[in-house]
């Protein structure tokens, strides 16, 4: 499988990162080579193989369902690029 | 007296618990020669107030008796983990002035145990990349330099900037942190032990993830006993981390006893690989006589799907950094790109287009693309199917052996920018290494010797699950034999 300039447009929005019109020329081949390359996996017979979940064998630990953690809004806010009223702030989505 | 920059961790932490010399002493060596070693670009940021205060609160412990092993050691912590208050950016743009309001678990562990931290060291952004050329801080050079050469070498990467550190003596070790080899390679390109333990030994709790089910910490340092002691220190059990084991954490030290007689070592015959250089291959047969010579038993082992472990890997890494990256939204943490009538998702585009750097953007593209609709299938689970063949490889193996050797990585250090246009030509830097990290298993690389340019190469050896006490007195063992004391010849700096 290969893909175009159409798919990559495609998954740069999906991955919301912008690219330019000659970034996706050369991202095309870029990402070809790449696929190619791990094409080679489909000569492994893995008919009945199941997905690998874990490589240890742990089961999920659980704990009680109660809250531990929290109560610090400043610190969560610290790092924010723009923060107001104790929210983060983002560019305006609703008209 | 003692060159304090000079010294293995084991003598460090000897003579300060004798009283030889202070903490305060060592870090104060190590800060003067980080600033003398500006060249390297090894660290990001150097915390010289903060080293001060802690190595004061170090010597408090010497002198009333509650010293650990690590107590006063200045060490080196790789930018990818989270340390309260200081520079933690994976080396990327896209955290710009990001400072935690929490600690690591492991370097929490560290501190707790009196460790020094003398700074954060560079890296490849996010831990993508295996010659350090990916960071936004711009790449590290290796200390060493090939025999007669004046150009730069690669330290390997991603812990290229701790390696590069505890090679030339600015510290006296560091943490890294291995996805695919990121320990291991650059601890074979710089001459140093580097210990990658089993997936779930260390708590990922505070690293800033680049492939969840393949990330693990571990310590590069200049000795296995090192390589021991600080292990011990980074290890155990974590709440926070579902996927930390809850097993008890051994005296790693203590199992060092050099006694390897009645040992089975494997060699898979699928590390042979096609165009790799003579040297390495005579390096590998030197390491099998070492641990022979030792008692050892040699068996030939087969790890069938060891060519398909590095496209599993391209498909498994990539997926999950897509999705572990999609939390730099310029929102939270970090950089944002802002414009007039910049409608939300262009902020997000904007943002993480300038954030990324090229080889970043080409995994979350790759991993989003190998997850998306109508490929899952074909791709990732694909992958995920073969890892489970290739982690049934190695149990197979370990039915024959205790221990594999290989070597750690296909050649010595190349130079700057030799490979840096050549995605693929750079993943295979990695063929040796990944197949374990797939399959969980715990790692370690071992200075074996010299290219006959003059540059370290080095052997791994590859154990069971928590074998980590076993895996590292094997180490010792072809450590001795191997007798690596060669150090770079210093070009840096003053009096270079």
């Amino acid at each position: 499988m290969s893909v175009d300039k159409e798919t990559v447009a495609k998954i740069a929005n999906l991955a919301r990162i912008e690219v330019s019109e000659d970034e996706l020329e050369s991202t095309v081949g870029e990402l070809n080579n790449i696929l190619d390359w791990v094409e080679q996996l489909s000569e492994v017979d893995t008919d009945g193989v199941a997905a690998m979940t874990s490589v240890v064998a742990a089961d999920l630990p659980r704990r009680e369902d109660k809250v531990t953690d929290g109560g610090y809004r400043e610190a969560v806010l610290k790092n924010a690029p723009v923060a107001e009223h104790g929210f983060f702030a983002v560019p305006k989505v609703i008209e | 007296m003692t060159d304090l920059t000079k010294m293995t961790l084991s003598a460090a932490r000897d003579g300060l618990q004798g009283g030889d010399f202070t903490s305060a002493e060592i870090t104060e060596a190590h800060l003067s020669a980080i600033a003398d070693a500006s060249d390297l670009n090894a660290f990001i940021e150097v915390t010289s107030d903060q080293a001060m205060d802690m190595a004061a609160k170090a010597d408090a412990m010497i002198k009333d008796g509650s010293a650990k092993a690590m107590t006063g050691i200045p060490i080196a912590i790789k930018d990818l983990y989270c340390t309260k208050g200081v520079h933690s950016q994976s080396a990327s743009h896209i955290l710009d002035g990001f400072k935690p309001e929490y600690e690591s678990t492991v370097t929490s562990n560290l501190w707790a145990d009196g460790a020094v931290m003398l700074g954060k060291t560079n890296q490849d952004e996010f831990a993508m990349g295996s010659s350090n050329e990916n960071s936004y801080y711009g790449p590290v050079k290796n200390p060493w330099r090939a025999d007669g050469e004046t150009k730069d070498y690669v330290p390997g990467g991603s812990s290229g900037g701790s390696a590069a550190a505890v090679a030339a003596n600015i510290s006296i070790a560091a943490t890294g942190t291995d996805t695919g080899g990121s320990i291991r390679q650059p601890a074979s390109f710089a001459g140093l032990v580097g210990l990658k333990p089993t997936y779930g030994r260390c708590s990922r709790w505070g690293m800033i993830a680049f492939a969840s089910s393949l990330d693990q910490a571990g310590p590069l340092t200049r000795s296995v006993r090192d390589a021991a002691i600080m292990m011990e220190s980074m290890a155990g059990y974590d709440p926070k981390d579902s996927t930390s084991t809850n097993v008890p954490v051994p005296n790693y030290e203590a199992a060092l006893s050099g006694d390897i007689r009645g040992l089975k070592v494997g060699i898979p015959k699928e590390y042979r690989v096609d165009g790799m250089p003579g040297e390495i291959e005579k390096l590998w047969s030197q390491g099998i006589d070492w641990l022979k010579s030792a008692g050892a038993q040699i068996v030939d082992i087969s790890l069938p799907h060891t060519k398909y472990a590095l496209p599993t890997y391209y498909i498994v890494a990539p997926a999950e950094c897509s999705s572990n990256l999609a939390r730099y939204d310029g929102v939270k943490y970090g950089l944002r790109v802002t414009g007039d009538n910049l409608s939300l998702d262009d902020m997000y585009k904007k943002t993480r287009a300038a954030g990324f750097g090229d080889e970043v953007k080409r995994r979350i593209l790759i991993g989003t693309y190998v997850l998306s609709a109508g490929y899952y299938d074909a791709y990732y689970l694909k992958a995920q199917r073969v890892r489970t063949l290739i982690a049934g490889d190695f149990k197979a193996a370990y039915e024959k052996c205790d221990v594999i050797l290989t070597p750690t990585a296909p050649s010595a250090a190349f130079a700057l920018g030799d490979k840096v246009s050549d995605p693929l030509a750079m993943y295979l830097n990695d063929v040796f290494t990944v197949p374990a990290s797939l399959a969980g298993l715990p790692g370690i690389s071992i200075p074996a010797g010299l290219s006959a340019e003059g540059l370290p190469l080095g052997l791994q050896l590859l154990g069971q699950a928590f074998g980590e006490s076993e895996l590292l007195n094997v180490a010792s063992v072809l450590e001795s034999a191997a007798g690596f004391t060669q150090k770079p010849a210093k070009w840096w700096g003053e009096n270079s």
